[in-house]
């Protein structure tokens, strides 16, 4: 599916989609202020819990053990709230699409959308969590965007494939529960992996969270800026999931109707 | 000509692969386990609409009236076949379904309206029209769900009538509502229907499709008995009706006479 088409449609489709992401975002804060503090209070909560418990072993040697562990959830915890939320995108929205021609990624898209929010409130807790450790503010830090950018689209990407997957076999939510809980101890976000062989270290950056957790943390923390290998790996990793995800869409985009 | 419907078959699968999941899917792939049944249920249909026609279906139910409405509408895929529409199309089916119960009455009719292809400023400007149609000025801000069936029903209604499209297609939402709101339902959708340059509409009163249709398509398990004029299938069909002849026996006459 061509990009140009994809946008064509969507700005056919503007106020649809607009509409989409209001009642997503009111059903997910069920209009309170206190819905919207919790999705930031949640991760911040899970980061304090790994904080006290793992400081102690990792914390010692690991210089600003906080903000390493921090870059690390923040990443996880986007892909993990956006591809959850997402999972559902198709099936939730059954009512609509059976009954008009809609394009059926807007579903996702909008889900997508909330989940971005989240994750831009959580950002600015994170920044305030740098500034409060003591880290400086550089011009690097606009190339945060990069990581963010390739991550919004892997997790499309992802939410795509996992959407779809789901209106055929409802057990995924399960598998993919149990997935993600491997996927979290995978990606070193609480532990760090110079002390495993050179060849154990490639392999992590086959793990897309991995990656872009660790460009967070050589921005942040290091002040580093990463190679144009590891750009490229980043950027190849979000257009495979998204590639991926379009190609499910448009070959079964006429069966969905028959599963749900 | 507007539609055109070309020889189109719906073919559903049937068994229990939607209920075992990934795992159980797996293992019966790999131990040569798994069936699934085809159920036809549209089958080799074929028609055509000029500008100013209004076409009735008419079949029991599961004859395959409301797929067959899917699939011109565009929403279904048809297995085999071909429909072309020159035209907007727009399709209002199950019009009670597809709100959102935790939403206000407002967001639920912007949300409507964008299903419908509205715009937001059309939409700003219709709202209070919509409202007072449904009678409904009293609960603008009140959620959805906490709306009788009937006011539901109404608002559905309302939000649906400002449609104008070329090809209209109806299942069965000719009139909602109590009495008084049926009347006025009923006005206003001869009202969309006169605008639009063609109308597909499923009912199972005759009355209503003698009334309004100038031909007649005749579903019956998902086969087409008859398509045509009104008059005479309408009267083949009643006496099929009655038990007085079978649907292929009806097929064959209609065919014969034309």
């Amino acid at each position: 599916m061509p990009k140009c088409d994809v946008l064509n449609k969507i700005n056919q489709y503007k106020f649809l989609f607009e509409e989409l992401v209001k009642r997503d975002f009111k059903k997910k804060y069920k209009r309170t202020i206190l819905g919207m503090l919790w999705s930031v209070l949640s991760p911040l909560l899970t980061l304090l819990v790994m904080w006290l418990v793992f400081s102690n072993f990792f914390g010692r040697n690991t210089e600003h053990y906080i903000i390493y562990l921090f870059s690390g959830q923040l990443v996880f915890s986007f892909f993990s709230e956006s591809t959850n939320s997402g999972m559902e995108a198709l099936t939730g929205n059954a009512g609509i699409f059976t009954k008009i021609n809609v394009p059926k990624y807007l579903f996702l898209f909008s889900r997508n959308v909330s989940s971005l929010i989240n994750f831009g409130l959580t950002l600015l807790v994170y920044f305030v969590f740098v500034m409060a450790d003591g880290l400086p503010f550089t011009w690097k830090f606009v190339l945060l965007l990069y990581p963010i950018v390739c991550l919004v689209a892997f997790n499309i990407g992802a939410g795509l494939i996992l959407s779809a997957l789901y209106v055929f076999f409802r057990d995924i939510q399960y598998l993919w529960g149990v997935f993600t809980l491997l996927l979290m101890y995978l990606s070193a976000i609480f532990y760090t992996i110079d002390k495993y062989s050179y060849v154990a270290q490639c392999l992590f950056l086959c793990n897309p969270i991995y990656l872009y957790g660790r460009y967070f943390r050589k921005i942040v923390i290091d002040s580093t800026i990463p190679s144009i290998w590891f750009h490229l790996l980043g950027a190849l990793y979000a257009l495979i999931m998204l590639f991926i995800g379009f190609w499910i869409y448009k070959k079964y985009n006429h069966k969905f109707l028959y599963y749900v | 000509m507007l539609v055109q419907v070309d020889d189109i078959s719906v073919c559903y699968l049937t068994g229990d692969f939607k209920e075992i999941g990934l795992k159980e899917w797996l293992m019966r792939r790999l131990t040569h386990n798994y069936q699934v049944k085809k159920f036809w249920a549209v089958r080799n249909i074929s028609f055509l609409l000029n500008s100013g026609d209004m076409l009735g279906i008419i079949g029991a139910n599961g004859a395959g009236k409301s797929t067959l409405l899917k699939v011109v509408a565009g929403i279904m895929e048809p297995t085999c076949g071909n429909v072309t529409r020159s035209g907007k199309t727009v399709a209002l089916l199950e019009l009670g379904s597809g709100f959102d119960g935790d939403l206000t009455v407002k967001e639920n009719t912007y949300l409507r309206g964008a299903m419908l292809g509205y715009t937001r400023q059309f939409m700003d400007g219709a709202f209070e029209q919509i409202i007072s149609f449904a009678e409904l000025g009293d609960f603008v801000d009140r959620p959805f769900k906490q709306l009788s069936s009937g006011m539901q029903s109404r608002l559905a209604f309302s939000i649906a009538s400002l449609v104008q499209p070329e090809i209209l297609i109806l299942d069965e939402v000719l009139a909602v509502g109590d009495g008084a709101f049926q009347e006025k339902s009923a006005r206003k959708m001869r009202e969309i229907i006169s605008r639009g340059a063609a109308t597909i509409l499923v009912s199972h009163s005759l009355g209503q499709i003698r009334e309004l249709c100038n031909k007649v398509l005749w579903l019956d398990h998902g086969k087409q008995v008859a398509f045509g004029e009104a008059g005479r299938i309408c009267e083949c069909y009643e006496a099929f009706l009655r038990g007085e002849c079978t649907a292929s026996a009806a097929s064959e006459l209609l065919r014969s006479s034309v």
